[in-house]
Parts: structure tokens; sequence; C-alpha cells
């Protein structure tokens, strides 16, 4: 199930790429804001639920925490959790991105694609 | 003296002619059809450097050379060097130039540099000005993906429209005797803008200039597509040729059996993934030219052949502030061993 919610997300990805004009980046900010929406109004909750790593990891999965974090934050503290929530929320991910993308590359350079 | 025909072309009289050609390419390039063309064919596509732009540069130095000594000179016997490549600033001819005792005119036409310089030279030898002058241009397969579309480092996929960058260099060495082929008419492109902006579609935005430029050179000449053997555009790819012969019929010349797409050659779409439209970039007709073309001229195959390298004007920021794609088409005839 992991497998196939996660294959589903990448494959309307795939679609986006071979059928429109929009740019890798474009389509990068569409699954974000779109697992956003999607997290504020619960319906991605069902997603994580059956799809659990499947929905998680892909760049939906990273606006869903987004959303998430926000509200939490927002119940805890009052509105000023809309501004802290988001990036309290997701530290971790963005830190590994950060520390991860550092160190390859550090180990390897860049080379023609194939 | 060389005189004007017609709107846009000159005879060239005094015949300069091509006494030595070098071209260089990148294991893509070595690996596809046309690599028995090919003088020299690098196994690392950073040549021995740490970036693929000192890559493209040592590339285009390499040419420069090789095409000074295949021709039995020396840099000292050079009178100008017209080069130019896609880099910004022309940084690629800039930095070959540097270390050559030559000097040095910087030419930017994106791909049609080849015909460019070819022209331009070929006018300069004309006129008399020169005795040795020397056409170059180099591309990069990474240092133009780079530049021109995304990092390399970010892996992102490519377009399946979008054409891949030749990585190569060919150089080209004209003078005034010898029995080698040589050039007789030069047409220069119009800049032609039909308002494509995708840039993953390149060959279709450069179609019309070559199309124009094409018409006008047998409405100038009064010749025909059949008076070639080969008429080469650069780098329009699979589309973008079937779209210039389809134009070029409306106007009634039947290029059917006369034509080719030096991008469409240049690469085996099916047994090279990632190629599906065909090889671009500025060392894509100069390769092709260098390699195929003159080399089959010399073996007496072709006699006589209209190389019509075509450029897309844009900047890395003009597509993305929502401008349209220019296009341009340069023509250069060339001959050997026609008999009249």
């Amino acid at each position: 199930m992991v497998f196939i919610v996660g294959g589903i997300i990448c494959v309307i990805g795939q679609i986006l790429m071979d059928t429109t004009k929009l740019t890798p980046a474009r389509i990068l900010v569409l699954f974000v804001t779109g697992g956003v929406i999607l997290g504020a109004f619960n319906i991605y909750d069902v997603v994580i639920k059956y799809g659990k790593a499947g929905g998680s990891i892909p760049l939906t999965g990273f606006g869903y925490t987004l959303a998430k974090s926000v509200m939490k934050e927002v119940d805890e503290v009052g509105l000023i959790g809309a501004f802290t929530g988001g990036i309290k929320g997701t530290a971790g991910g963005i830190t590994a991105a950060i520390f991860f993308g550092y160190i390859m590359a550090l180990l390897f350079s860049s080379k023609t694609k194939v | 003296m060389g005189r004007r025909i017609g709107l846009q072309t000159v005879e060239i009289e005094s015949k300069p002619r091509i006494i030595g050609t070098y071209n260089i390419v990148g294991p893509k390039e070595g690996q596809g059809p046309l690599k028995e063309y090919f003088d020299r064919i690098i196994e690392d596509d950073l040549n021995g450097t740490n970036s693929f732009e000192k890559a493209e540069t040592s590339l285009l130095y390499t040419a420069i050379l090789e095409s000074i000594k295949k021709s039995k000179l020396k840099e000292a016997d050079i009178n100008y060097l017209l080069a130019g490549d896609l880099l910004n600033q022309l940084s690629s001819s800039c930095f070959a130039a540097r270390d050559l005792n030559i000097p040095f005119i910087g030419l930017y036409g994106a791909c049609s540099t080849m015909a460019e310089s070819l022209s331009v030279g070929s006018m300069i030898m004309e006129g008399g000005l020169a005795n040795y002058v020397v056409a170059a241009t180099s591309s990069h397969f990474s240092s133009a993906e780079r530049q021109f579309r995304l990092p390399l480092e970010m892996g992102s996929q490519r377009a399946p429209t979008a054409q891949w960058t030749v990585t190569g260099a060919g150089a080209m060495v004209l003078g005034k005797k010898g029995n080698f082929p040589y050039v007789t008419h030069v047409t220069t492109g119009k800049v032609k803008d039909y308002g494509i902006t995708d840039v993953n579609n390149m060959g279709v935005a450069m179609a019309p200039a070559a199309v124009d430029t094409i018409k006008q050179h047998f409405m100038d000449t009064g010749r025909k597509p059949s008076d070639y053997d080969v008429i080469a555009t650069g780098d329009l790819g699979v589309i973008g040729r079937e779209f210039t012969e389809k134009l070029l019929l409306e106007y009634k010349y039947d290029m059917k059996g006369h034509y080719i797409d030096c991008g469409e050659e240049i690469f085996d779409a099916k047994l090279q993934p990632g190629t599906n439209s065909g090889g671009s970039g500025c060392g894509c007709s100069a390769v092709v030219a260098t390699g195929y073309l003159l080399k089959n001229m010399l073996k007496g195959k072709f006699k006589r052949i209209l190389l019509v390298s075509t450029g897309a004007l844009l900047s890395s920021t003009s597509p993305l502030q929502g401008e349209t794609i220019p296009g341009i088409a340069h023509a250069v005839s060339i001959e050997f061993g026609v008999s009249k």
C-alpha cells in the first residue's frame, strides 16, 4: 500500500512532466501547495493513514506537514503560530535536506546526464 | 572582386579554400552514426579539466590549433580568428583565444556560428585583407545545460522535445591556394521570430529563419534544391527539419533527397536515449560540416553543398521574462570538383 500510494503521487508528477509544459520547479511548488491545501481540509490525512511513508515522503507530504504544524501552533500560541508553526514542524526535513545536500556536494561532483 | 547578387547574397569570386579542418567531440557524439568522420573523440567529457566550461575551452583550443597544424601553418600565419560559442560573453572563445597568438574577432550567432564565421571569413578573404583566416566554434552539453536549462546537480528530467547540445568543437582554416573545397556564395540571414516561447522546442523556433534564408539563397542565385548534393541545416532536429521541408514546398522548393539536418544526423535517436529530437549547439553544425560534409567532399561524394547553420538567439533570462525566441540562419555554398 505504501508503494502504491507513493507511486501514484509520482505518476501524477510524471504525467504533468510529459503532457504539459510545466517546468519541474513549477510542478514542485504545485505539489507542496497542493499538500498544504489538502492538509488544511484534512483530506490528505486519509492518504497518510493508508499510504504512511508513501504519503509523507513525496513533496505533498511536506506541504501536509506545513499545514498541520501551523494549525497545531495556532491552537497552542495563537495567530502568531501561522508564522512560526510551519518551519518548526518541518525543521527536521529542512535541516536534513541542507545537511545531506552539503555532504553529497562534498562527496560527489556533477556529471553529464546520460 | 566579389559582388552582391539579389537581396542577401554575396558571390565570392576568389573562392577561398578550406585548406584544413579539425573537429573534436565528446563521448556521446563519438558513439553516434557519424563517428568515423571525427578527428578526435574524447573519452571523458571534462577533457582532463575540472569544469565543463574549461573543458569546452580546451576543445575549442584544440580544434583551432590542430586545424592550423593540419594546414601546415603556424599561429603567426593566421591573420584573423573568428570564433563564437553559446556561453555568456563568449567565454569559451575568449578563453581559448587568450592562449593563441592570433588577432581575434568574437561572433555571437548562437548555433549559427559555424556558417556565420565562415561567411565573415570568406568576405575578409575576398576583400584581400587576409592570407589565412580561422573560423571556429564550440559547444558543450553540460556547460550549455546549466546556463540555459537547469543545474546538473538538480538531476531534473529533460522535456521529450528538448534537443541534446553537442559536445564538440570544429575549426576551418581558409586560405587562397590549393586543391580544396572552396566557398562560392554567402547568404546572410535575417532574424525571424514567429512567436515561439517554448525553450524546449527550439527547432521549430528556428525553422522560419532557415526557410527564409534558403528561399532567399535560391532566389538570389537562381539555383534550386537539386543543384546541391546536400543542403544541411544546423540543428533543427527531426521536428524542425520536417517543418522546414513542408514550408519550403509551399514556396515550390522540393527539398526531398537533397536535404539533411546536422542535428538529426549526429545522433541515433533509437540507440541514444535522450537525443529524441536530435543534437543542437554551435558544435553541432561545426563538427558535421568539418566531418561528414567536408570529408565527403574531399572524397568526391559531394560536389556542391549548402551549409545553413541555424541559431536561436535567446538569452538565459529572456524566456523567463516571457520573450519569444528569435531565430537566424546563414547559408554558405561550398564547392569542390564542379566542372563548368
